[in-house]
């Protein structure tokens, strides 16, 4: 019965254990970019979080669509106001998994990350191959895929359409460390 | 059973903690960050007036509006269209605060010029603040040759000056609302009793229809206007539309002039009589400077 209690006892610790396995970024880089007939443009994001479980693999990433820095400032307001309208829908979120995340030794290698990816409201599933480094005290992570425009319900209108690609870049660089 | 009750209670601890989601822990880590509220108007104006909306920094608008004639005045002269007045301006984002202006009327053949400060903005999240404030400054000068030869008004009397403060609140993406308090001084007036000196009280809003699309109301409540002439207060209803780096503007209002000291002093129009004229503002957006993402 005692040892009952024990066990009991111990396995909170496991928890509270497992918990020192996250590895954490907030300022992680996300930007995308769209190549079109009349014009390149680029966004950018330097205020990323995301979130590691070292003993599942399992990942979370969190951005608000407000912090993509655009070189021109009248697209950066458009790009809120009519096509992922932040106010509504203020966030990106992918939430998913590093596949044989626990079969990876410490040199840099290329993983498959599988996951639901959330903009403007809409998920989708996606699955990329990502550049991985873990390391003791540190998980990078970058990689890009493609996003298509239309999947995730934002609409171009017919007199922007040689300006905006259906289909953008997305490049992300996340550099994870020790989550207290 | 007590030893049963336990069990449950501690698994059902322990999977609270290690279930915890991943993305909740993004949550309570995200930085608690303070945003400008943007895009409370979609131009910098509401319809004739100023909205406190500027150029962005780098941004160069070229706005060309017009003013047609009465509806009223009948098929004869085409519901008004025979008669058209115009203005254009050149408008520049300084920073991202300050934006300056310079426009040419026809009517009165008059030249503006007008300096527009935002003071401050309003944001959400820490230390937010309800509504964005400007400072509008503006001069106008009439060139007109209307006058007795021999008796020229001097380079001042042609001046009129105007200064407004712009308040503004964005209550949801689809709903905005300004007021806004004016002093108008004219150096010259056609008789005595015309005050020199002539306070306004303007209203301005918009709904929007849908991201690219709103309906906006504008009213300027004069308190002492001109003896001189028929003063009636200016009375704006129209439609914007944005398209990219455009936006139309396609209005109905009483004014026929386009700046400030002219639609809220010197509209003679009785809108619900029909003295209603139409219009347009158009803008086109030129970015000048474009701002460095880092690499």
């Amino acid at each position: 019965m005692k040892s009952y209690y024990i066990l009991l006892f111990f396995s909170l610790f496991i928890t509270v254990s497992n918990a020192q396995e996250k590895f954490i970024t907030k300022k992680g880089s996300a930007s995308f970019f769209s190549h079109s007939p009349l014009e390149d443009i680029t966004a950018d994001n330097d205020q990323v979080l995301s979130i590691v479980d070292s003993s599942t693999g399992d990942i979370a990433i969190s951005m608000l669509m407000k912090s993509f820095a655009f070189e021109k400032l009248l697209m950066q307001e458009h790009f809120n106001e009519n096509y992922v309208e932040s106010d509504k829908f203020p966030k990106a979120i992918f939430k998913g998994k590093i596949e044989n995340f626990s079969d990876l030794d410490n040199s840099k290698q290329e993983v498959t990350v599988k996951g639901i990816l959330t903009i403007h409201g809409v998920s989708k599933n996606i699955e990329t191959k990502a550049q991985l480094h873990k390391q003791e005290n540190n998980i990078t992570l970058d990689g890009d895929f493609p996003v298509a425009v239309a999947d995730f319900d934002i609409k171009i209108p017919g007199i922007v359409r040689n300006n905006i690609a259906k289909i953008v870049k997305v490049t992300f660089a996340l550099d994870h460390e020790p989550y207290k | 059973m007590k030893r049963f009750i336990t069990t449950i209670a501690i698994l059902a601890i322990t999977l609270q903690v290690s279930g915890q989601d991943l993305l909740d822990i993004l949550e309570s880590e995200a930085p608690d960050t303070k945003t400008f509220t943007t895009a409370t108007f979609k131009g910098t104006r509401i319809l004739n007036g100023h909205s406190v909306e500027n150029s962005k920094k780098g941004g160069l608008i070229f706005l060309i509006s017009h003013r047609f004639g009465r509806i009223n005045q009948g098929v004869d002269e085409l519901f008004g269209l025979d008669q058209s007045n115009i203005r254009f301006a050149f408008e520049y984002g300084v920073t991202e605060d300050l934006m300056l202006g310079l426009g040419r009327s026809s009517f009165d053949k008059t030249y503006d010029g007008f300096v527009k400060y935002k003071l401050l903005k309003q944001s959400s999240g820490k230390k937010s603040f309800p509504v964005t404030m400007s400072l509008f400054s503006s001069i106008a000068y009439r060139t007109l040759e209307d006058f007795d030869p021999a008796n020229e008004p001097s380079f001042n009397e042609k001046l009129s000056y105007v200064s407004q403060l712009l308040i503004a609140r964005k209550f949801n993406s689809a709903f905005s609302f300004q007021i806004t308090p004016t002093f108008v001084h004219r150096n010259f007036t056609e008789i005595e009793s015309d005050p020199h000196d002539i306070f306004a009280l303007g209203f301005g809003g918009r709904a929007k229809l849908s991201n690219r699309i709103s309906v906006n109301a504008e009213y300027y409540y004069t308190a002492n206007p001109l003896e001189s002439i028929e003063a009636k207060n200016s009375l704006a209803f129209g439609v914007d539309i944005e398209t990219g780096g455009h936006v139309f503007q396609i209005i109905l209002s009483n004014s026929i002039t386009m700046i400030e000291k002219s639609f809220i002093t010197e509209t003679t129009g009785d809108f619900f009589g029909g003295d209603i004229h139409f219009g347009f503002n158009i803008s086109r957006t030129f970015q000048l400077g474009k701002r460095k993402i880092k690499k």
